[in-house]
């Protein structure tokens, strides 16, 4: 082939090594088509079933109903209400923060442990063994007229547990 | 009719060379293992073309069509059971096939872009095997799959996109499983149907497999039609027989219906991935879910472009003494890796959480630590001990495996509620 190629190019850049040249070109073009028309379908995806269409702020209950030092779950906001025991209010995500698997609590270490990997966490959500990475997330809770409200639009991630995160009366 | 069979036998030809050195039929020296592999292939597809009329990719009739299979069709658990026995068959035949490979040099000039081949269906034999895995929808199936989707999001710069885009939105969802099963059922196959015709045709093209040199004697080559066919097929319908027999008692698996609130306790990755999952327990993600699989994929893929890495080929071990050694090597790998992981679960005890420095402590240290054995193994077989670069790549290779073996087992086999190390026993809930 490229005997036969060299012998009828008529020179380095002949006719037939300009057309292999256009087809190569042409070929990538189509390819590169083809791909970005797929990743497009594909992460047109991406950001759906993010909520916010749907009522976010959810009434977890009456601020008397949760003792302090105790652990609610609100299935239907998928968190937890952990009630401080200073009184604070932290609304706890129940995915844990290392692999995305769902957290129950503990009652009688006083923890949250993880079914996958056996991260456990404190009731502040603080990482008491690894290997989580970081506490787990929490969502804004707002207190009003003695209903606790929390908003579950988005998670908040953070560091380290600080007595502000809590909701106070 | 001499015409048409005179075709079957040219288009048996077209994937065989004419004559194989006599040398390769011996079974002890391929084990079958890519005859196997492709018996099973054939058996995947054709489970899989039966489940495909009665399997819905919908989140409301997803399980409830896989449940139907047992009840309503008849000998329709069987079908599925054969495919789920071909499909985890599939992961051990083809792991086994790729070592045999290496152990028999058969990676060296000639065979170089096979062997790259081979790397590319063993990665499609496993997401083959994972995609699969999430399509009924129950309890096993989700909770893998939330596992593996977060462990996607610890890749470094683009992990969060490529999450959103095989999740196909923020949640796991319908179209996380219409992603799946399109890569299950068109995708993969698609793929490997492809490479494995260019795997067989690049056997071919280097005169079948590899064989031992037999000194200035020219290579007594035999016809290929039927010494070879008749041990092909075997090896083929002594497995198959095998399969159908086995899938009438291992039944697949099918646990309670996915429940987004609730993790069973403990959540198993399957068995294939078990070795990665012990990572996880050790590791900060970053390194266990992409650092180490790279490095791992890297090295197997740049293996054959090291000059003088492959054994002699044919002879497994290289030789009697290469044998002894690869012996040692697969004994200090094992013993390496259940020290290992004995000693940091004795660490990792209440109180000693994951530091802000975990991606040194449990990152950086460890891999350095990897790199160093394997370095300083490597480097005392060659100065000290006096082996050829292809033995003591044998013994790295070797080790490395008998390391993802271990862990793999203490996976399946060691780990109860919690992920706390237990006696078989005792431990709950698995993924088989």
């Amino acid at each position: 082939m490229s005997k036969t190629d060299s012998r009828f190019s008529g020179g380095r850049f002949g006719r037939r090594a300009f057309f292999n040249w256009i087809w190569t070109v042409l070929g990538l073009a189509a390819l590169a088509e083809l791909g970005w028309l797929g990743i497009s379908f594909l992460a047109s995806r991406r950001d759906r079933n993010r909520p916010g269409h749907t009522e976010s702020v959810i009434k977890a209950g009456e601020v008397s109903a949760f003792a302090p030092g105790t652990v609610t779950a609100v299935p239907q906001g998928r968190f937890y209400l952990a009630r401080l025991p200073d009184g604070g209010f932290l609304a706890l995500s129940r995915t844990c923060t290392h692999l995305g698997c769902s957290v129950p609590w503990d009652e009688e270490k006083g923890a949250f442990v993880c079914p996958c990997h056996g991260s456990s966490f404190s009731l502040t959500g603080e990482v008491v063994t690894g290997p989580a990475p970081r506490p787990l997330d929490t969502y804004p809770v707002r207190i009003e007229n003695g209903m606790v409200k929390v908003d579950c639009a988005k998670a908040r991630r953070r560091d380290r547990y600080l007595a502000e995160q809590a909701a106070r009366i | 009719m001499k015409a048409s069979r005179q075709s079957i036998t040219d288009l048996i030809l077209h994937l065989h060379p004419r004559t194989v050195p006599y040398s390769t039929i011996r079974f002890r020296l391929s084990w079958g293992l890519g005859g196997m592999a492709v018996t099973l292939t054939g058996l995947l597809f054709l489970t899989g073309a039966l489940l495909l009329l009665v399997y819905r990719p919908t989140l409301g009739e997803a399980y409830g069509s896989v449940r139907a299979l047992g009840r309503d069709i008849p000998l329709g658990y069987w079908v599925r059971n054969i495919h789920h026995a071909s499909a985890n068959l599939l992961a051990v035949v083809t792991a086994l096939h790729l070592l045999r490979t290496a152990l028999t040099g058969a990676f060296g000039s000639g065979r170089r872009l096979n062997w790259i081949i081979g790397l590319c269906l063993l990665v499609l034999v496993l997401t083959a095997n994972f995609t699969g895995y999430l399509l009924p929808w129950d309890q096993l199936a989700y909770w893998a799959v939330t596992v593996s989707m977060a462990a996607l999001g610890y890749i470094p710069l683009c992990g969060e996109w490529l999450r959103g885009v095989l999740q196909g939105g923020t949640e796991i969802g319908q179209a996380t499983l219409s992603n799946f099963y399109v890569l299950h059922v068109a995708v993969i196959p698609g793929s490997l149907l492809v490479l494995l015709m260019w795997h067989f045709w690049l056997v071919r093209k280097a005169g079948g497999l590899v064989s031992a040199p037999e000194g200035k004697v020219p290579l007594r080559r035999i016809s290929v039609v039927p010494n070879l066919i008749v041990r092909e097929a075997a090896v083929g319908l002594s497995l198959v027989a095998f399969v159908l027999f086995l899938a009438m008692f291992w039944n697949a698996p099918l646990l309670e219906q996915a429940n987004p609130g609730m993790s069973p306790n403990p959540t198993k990755a399957p068995w294939y991935f078990q070795g990665l999952q012990e990572l996880l327990l050790h590791l900060h993600p970053v390194f266990a879910a992409f650092v180490w699989p790279l490095l791992g994929g890297v090295a197997l893929l740049l293996l054959p472009f090291v000059p003088n890495s492959a054994l002699p080929g044919g002879v497994w071990f290289g030789s009697d003494s290469g044998r002894r050694l690869a012996a040692w090597a697969a004994a200090v790998g094992a013993l390496l890796a259940v020290a290992a992981v004995l000693a940091d679960d004795a660490l990792r005890q209440p109180g000693v959480g994951m530091a802000a420095d975990a991606m040194l402590a449990r990152g950086v240290v460890p891999t350095v630590a990897v790199f160093l054995l394997a370095g300083a193994g490597y480097w005392l077989l060659v100065e000290a001990a006096n082996r050829t670069r292809a033995e003591a790549v044998m013994a790295v290779l070797v080790a490395g495996f008998a390391i993802l073996v271990v862990l793999t087992l203490v996976g399946v086999f060691f780990r109860g509620a919690e992920m706390r190390l237990v006696w078989p026993w005792l431990a709950t809930g698995g993924s088989l």
